[in-house]
């Protein structure tokens, strides 16, 4: 009986102590009234952030509550968050994809700094990528395009030299002689893990090259045309041929590992990924096309943005506007931890022209470049603005279907036949669902 | 049949053979994801050398410096015993009058609770995160409590019901007789009697609380965060960091399985009761 009594006094006491634990956590939260909860998504550059912002901190007295989220969960909060009043995040880490987008819907603040922050100093095609009607609405943290990363001396090795702009063939001949699997060495190193972010930004690229696009201007989906096939055709073929094994579960952290252990000849991909290269050797080129060189290489940036819904809007815009500046990129320049070669880049002309920078990134011309000719406007082959992806609100669901389609198609669990017809009617069936037409 | 099957070569050799394979499958998921989180992230995703590597600390070290993992397993321990000790402590007499004092709707009433479980979270979400916010209870252990207790009372009035339904209801009429009220019949009498049920019932409420992460992600920010917040936080935009998430996971279902077991006895019991009914 002794035992009874004494599991519901332990019971009553538990329960007491949940009351109590709400009212610490309530008193905890309190009592930082001069701190910020800042949203981001997982990579290098962002977790560089957490260690440099702590000068921040010392300066400011603001202390920062850093939300490590998957991309998909972070938009899912956001969205949940700003249509049930907000305040659950003062700053967000956000893409290109979705700042114009939310900033029409109002979801989030428009940015305005003060001309030291030299607005004008950000690169225009990442400006215009996150305004909405020539309003700022996310500051970029860090900007990329896409090229070819290959090492030039088993390119040479192996007798084969890759061109700016170079066809599709010429890329897959290179990879054919670079492939040495018995060393260790894969020819080409490319995305196919799926995901609209993911396999779908490169193949986007490759179709786009072709001359195709993702939808018509009526915006029925065009994935049944015969760009599309030519395309996916030379991606499975250049991966499946020449790629490591498991290609299907690489993207770009994976590869970014395997070409750091000297496993691949040649990998075409974000431009920011040469920050990360630590094998000697690399050379660049500007992204290979098959006659249309518009779309060729893709445009995207990881920005910070503030929701609408938090109480803490002008605190939130001063970490903004130094965590977007010149003089953060001066910090991360003068930290023991880092240096020029670790530099957010892709987002401020005068990063370029910094001889140091120049001096600590031999890939900072081709880098340049890439950015440069990426090509977002809308035109008439692909009626709609953004390069590896469209910047309606139904892109995620429409390239998250396909993607599944291409992965498989690259594994051989489909023909490249069978995943472009499943393409097309799953892309299909949510446009005419979120009535396009 | 049951003794011919034991003296055959199968009931010899086969059965025990047969119950390693099928462990071995159960269990290699998990011997691989603490494998793996000893890798760099290079190793994790190299296509060879599977086996054969330089083993590294590095994932663990940058998990506590870098991503305060004691935050985050304090708030998992919090939630999970605070919920489980709530489920416990409504279950217990709901399931006591269930099983001693049904009504013509009892069973409805349990095919009811039930039926809550077949409700995709997803379409609560907004409501839920909206009475959070509006109770001001947002990002707090209260309302990750509430939560994972009221998700678990099904299961856990269910499980207690068939427990309290093998005791004789004479016990309990006897005590009746002596003069308990109906609070001392519960604390004196049923839970003594069904200890053994109410531990297995509240270890698996337990380990449900503790891998839940849908709403202990969604309710949540940094206060409340609790190790599935970690996990969901390392999933990179553009692929994974394998060595890293292999870590983070290791350590975030390490306890659960160490507790699992020493307490796999009690497991293999409320998993199974009513089975041979």
């Amino acid at each position: 009986m002794k035992l009874g009594k004494m599991i519901s006094k332990s019971a009553l006491g538990i329960v007491a102590g949940s009351v109590m634990a709400l009212s610490a956590t309530s008193a905890f939260a309190d009592g930082h009234a001069k701190s910020l909860t800042i949203a981001i998504v997982n990579n290098g550059h962002m977790e560089n952030m957490k260690k440099v912002a702590e000068a921040y901190t010392k300066e400011t007295g603001v202390k920062l509550n850093w939300v490590s989220l998957e991309e998909g969960v972070l938009r899912e909060q956001v969205t949940s968050d700003t249509a049930t009043g907000g305040g659950q995040y003062d700053i967000i880490n956000i893409g290109m994809q979705e700042a114009p987008i939310w900033g029409k819907a109002g979801w989030i603040e428009p940015l305005n700094f003060g001309a030291e922050y030299d607005v004008d100093d950000i690169l225009p095609a990442m400006r215009n990528g996150l305004s909405y009607n020539g309003t700022l609405y996310a500051a970029p943290f860090y900007g990329e395009s896409s090229m070819v990363m290959y090492r030039k001396d088993l390119a040479d090795a192996a007798g084969v030299a890759i061109k700016d702009n170079d066809s599709w063939d010429n890329i897959t001949k290179a990879a054919a002689a670079m492939h040495k699997p018995d060393a260790g060495v894969y020819g080409a190193c490319l995305r196919g893990k799926p995901g609209w972010g993911d396999n779908m930004a490169f193949i986007t690229t490759m179709v786009n090259s072709f001359g195709g696009a993702w939808f018509d201007k009526g915006f029925k989906p065009t994935i049944d045309s015969p760009q599309w096939k030519a395309a996916i055709t030379a991606y499975v073929n250049l991966l499946g041929k020449y790629g490591p094994p498991g290609s299907e579960g690489n993207s770009f952290n994976e590869i970014l590992a395997l070409y750091n252990e000297g496993k691949c000849g040649m990998w075409i991909d974000a431009t920011i990924a040469a920050s990360f290269l630590k094998v000697p050797g690399v050379a660049y080129a500007q992204s290979p096309n098959a006659g249309n060189p518009v779309g060729a290489n893709w445009l995207w940036a990881w920005a910070m943005a503030v929701p609408t819904g938090t109480e803490k809007t002008v605190e939130a815009k001063k970490f903004i506007e130094w965590s977007t500046s010149k003089a953060y990129i001066q910090a991360v320049a003068a930290h023991p931890d880092f240096g020029w070669g670790s530099v957010p880049t892709g987002t401020r002309a005068s990063t370029y022209a910094s001889a140091e920078f120049k001096a600590a990134a031999p890939f900072a011309a081709a880098e340049m470049a890439a950015i440069d000719s990426a090509a977002p406007a809308a035109t008439d082959i692909k009626p709609y603005v953004g390069v590896q992806f469209a910047a309606i609100p139904e892109f995620p669901e429409v390239g998250s279907a396909v993607a599944q389609e291409m992965a498989a198609a690259l594994s051989g669990a489909k023909s490249i036949d069978e995943a472009l017809k499943a393409s097309q009617a799953a892309a299909d069936a949510i446009m005419k669902e979120a009535g396009y037409y | 049949m049951a003794i011919v099957a034991q003296n055959s070569k199968f009931g010899i050799f086969g059965r025990p053979i047969l119950a390693w394979v099928v462990a071995m499958v159960f269990f290699f998921p998990i011997f691989w994801l603490v494998f793996t989180s000893f890798k760099t992230d290079a190793d994790a995703v190299k296509p060879e050398f599977l086996f054969f590597f330089t083993p590294t600390l590095d994932n663990y070290l940058n998990m506590t410096e870098n991503y305060d993992y004691w935050r985050f397993a304090t708030n998992s321990v919090i939630t999970s015993v605070l919920a489980t000790a709530v489920a416990l402590f409504v279950g217990i007499p709901a399931a006591y009058a269930m099983a001693f004092n049904p009504a013509r709707h009892t069973k409805d009433i349990l095919m009811w609770m039930l039926s809550t479980k077949m409700l995709p979270a997803a379409a609560v979400l907004y409501p839920m995160t909206f009475l959070a916010k509006g109770a001001g209870i947002f990002d707090t252990h209260f309302v990750i409590v509430l939560v994972l207790a009221l998700i678990n009372l099904p299961i856990v009035v269910w499980m207690l019901f068939t427990y309290f339904k093998e005791i004789p209801k004479d016990i309990i009429e006897a005590g009746q007789m002596d003069g308990v009220n109906t609070w001392g019949e519960i604390k004196e009498i049923l839970i003594p009697l069904a200890w053994g049920g109410i531990a297995s019932t509240a270890l698996l409420c337990f380990i449900f609380c503790w891998n839940e992460a849908y709403w202990t992600v969604r309710l949540t920010t940094t206060d409340a965060a609790t190790l599935s917040k970690l996990i969901e936080g390392n999933r990179a935009p553009e692929g994974l960091f394998f060595g890293r998430l292999s870590a983070v996971s290791a350590a975030a279902v390490g306890p659960i399985v160490v507790l699992g077991w020493f307490c796999q006895k009690q497991l293999v019991q409320g998993l199974t009761f009513g089975a041979v009914k």
